[in-house]
């Protein structure tokens, strides 16, 4: 039954991959692609990149809401709520004033995915000194230190006259740029994800708690360490690429603990299925929905998220305090 | 053996521990008992390593609990405090299964499968074992937690409370099984506990506290006595032998 249900979900997603590859403002189909040199072209450079980008993303960003989740034990949480996002963004605005226009991105990512290193910390740190920890002071936190650190963000934007490029850069959350040799650092992503899936026994050690943790001789300094760095990396890269996408790593791990529980082991392949396969209908339906122009994947997840997201408010309100 | 040597706790200027200095031998049940805030749950969490000692050392058999590396510990010691709330949604076969993470990192062979059945069936849990913890009444997610420290397989067990939230059947059931772990499978128990009715017919050894301090120790037939449960619960107790066990009376 478990090995159909992982069939079906592949299945379903190559169809969607697929799919992705024949929609676009081109007419490019599989007989145009043997026969037109520029189909080809466009094929290759374009859309074979931007399908490739998209899966990478949602399920990398799903993976590391998950691993935030699990770090905070709390359920309402992923990087862009805990001022992650926020702090990659800083980082990269930084890059701007600081660096020629010329840097390259990897350096960006360096920067960007080091700034939400450091944000992320900072939540943690904060989080330590709240004695009182409901299910919803921990996001509450993790959006005021968000709000103050794009404060700054914006403040610096504005002063040194990037805003425009900034909000470009950051909260584009757009596919459409996408192309070969723009997007490969996302395989890093991939590469973080299959590392989270190599250690994901940890996580769900960590995810019972620091006596349950101590008692079974996890290293929980160690987790910790490991799970902030898939997170800011992620984070990083992904900001750097594509931008800012809302939500996805908030209902997915939420979808996939209520159906699965959360042996993480056992729910990370659905998890960066569903994510992969939420961002490309996203990218999708942004793509068909105003034909020839596009909506950015990030606008159309923003509707579908919050859509998700009060559903699962509304029907396990029970649930997330458990 | 556990040597508990001069420990001291303090939380800001109160005194939660003051130099303990005792030891406990290996092998059968040992109880902790006390009134309340007597230091009982903090002396079973630094003994597991849970929370630190301000000053003072403890070893178990011959590890020092805060030098020793905790995954070395976790073989030999497993400690299950009393308020356990996490979040995960986790089957019972699941949680249990953790309970095998020191020697196995989480990737469980047909031995692991084979001690977690084990564990299963002493807590009486296999009908139960595909079931969501969440979904489970306070007393079934206790045994459950039980059976997963127990899965640990380690010489030492340390549990807080761990008839909480049990009825009559399932506590006597529990300290059944508790003694049978003692006796057949040769661990070391220790058990912080408040019915000293339950301490005093299960334990071999029992460790009275009041107010930081370690009062009175020794087998059941020592500390079943009405002048020393008066002093240590400052309660009116008499005693009475039913069917060769000692039995406090306290109740009116």
């Amino acid at each position: 039954m478990k090995s159909f249900n992982l069939f079906i979900s592949i299945l379903v997603l190559t169809g969607l991959s697929v799919t992705s590859l024949f929609i676009g403002v081109s007419d490019v189909t599989l007989s145009s692609i043997l026969s037109d040199a520029e189909m080809r072209y466009i094929f290759i450079v374009s859309r074979v990149p931007r399908t490739i980008a998209l899966l990478l993303a949602g399920s990398a960003l799903s993976v590391a809401g998950l691993i935030m989740q699990i770090l905070t034990q709390n359920r309402f949480i992923e990087p862009s709520i805990a001022g992650t996002t926020q702090s990659a963004g800083l980082g990269l605005l930084l890059v701007m004033i600081l660096a020629p226009a010329t840097v390259s991105i990897f350096v960006k990512m360096i920067f960007a995915s080091l700034f939400a290193l450091l944000g992320t910390a900072l939540f943690m740190l904060i989080l330590r000194k709240i004695i009182l920890k409901s299910a919803l002071i921990v996001p509450i936190v993790g959006i005021m230190l968000g709000s103050v650190i794009s404060a700054i963000t914006v403040f610096l934007a504005m002063y040194f006259d990037l805003l425009q490029s900034l909000w470009a850069w950051i909260y584009g959350g757009d596919f459409s740029g996408i192309l070969q040799g723009r997007y490969e650092l996302l395989w890093l992503v991939g590469l973080l994800t299959l590392f989270s899936y190599w250690v994901a026994d940890n996580f769900t050690v960590a995810s019972m708690g620091r006596e349950f943790a101590i008692n079974v001789g996890l290293n929980h300094r160690k987790v910790m360490t490991m799970g902030l760095s898939v997170i800011a990396l992620t984070t990083g890269i992904v900001i750097v690429v594509v931008g800012l996408l809302p939500f996805v790593g908030l209902i997915i791990p939420n979808l996939i603990s209520l159906k699965m529980g959360d042996n993480i082991r056992k729910t990370i392949p659905y998890v960066c299925l569903s994510g992969a396969g939420l961002v490309l209908l996203c990218d999708m339906i942004g793509r068909v929905i105003i034909r020839p122009y596009e909506i950015p994947a990030s606008t159309i997840l923003g509707v579908i998220g919050a859509i998700i997201f009060l559903y699962l408010l509304i029907k396990q309100a029970g649930y997330a305090k458990h | 053996m556990i040597v508990i040597d001069k420990i001291k706790k303090c939380y800001d200027d109160t005194v939660i521990l003051d130099n303990i200095t005792t030891t406990i031998p290996r092998g059968g049940i040992t109880s902790i008992i006390g009134p309340n805030g007597a230091g009982k749950s903090t002396l079973l969490s630094i003994i597991g390593r849970l929370l630190k000692a301000d000053t003072g050392t403890i070893n178990v058999s011959g590890l020092d609990v805060v030098t020793t590396k905790s995954d070395i510990l976790a073989k030999q010691l497993s400690i299950l405090r009393q308020e356990n709330q996490f979040n995960s949604r986790l089957t019972v076969e699941e949680l249990v299964g953790f309970g095998r993470y020191p020697y196995t990192r989480g990737r469980l062979t047909a031995q692991d499968d084979e001690k977690i059945s084990q564990s299963l069936s002493f807590l009486n849990l296999l009908e139960l074992r595909h079931r969501y913890l969440d979904e489970l009444s306070g007393g079934q997610r206790q045994r459950a937690y039980v059976a997963m420290v127990l899965c640990q397989d380690t010489d030492y067990v340390l549990l807080d409370e761990p008839l909480n939230n049990l009825d009559m059947k399932h506590a006597v059931a529990m300290m059944k099984q508790l003694r049978l772990a003692a006796d057949d499978l040769g661990k070391t128990i220790i058990l912080v506990i408040h019915d000293i009715n339950f301490a005093s017919t299960y334990s071999d050894y029992i460790l009275a506290m009041k107010k930081g301090a370690l009062c009175y120790q020794g087998g059941p037939k020592e500390i079943m006595r009405a002048d020393v449960l008066q002093d240590i619960f400052d309660t009116p107790v008499r005693i009475r032998e039913i069917d060769g066990q000692l039995i406090a009376m306290y109740f009116r």
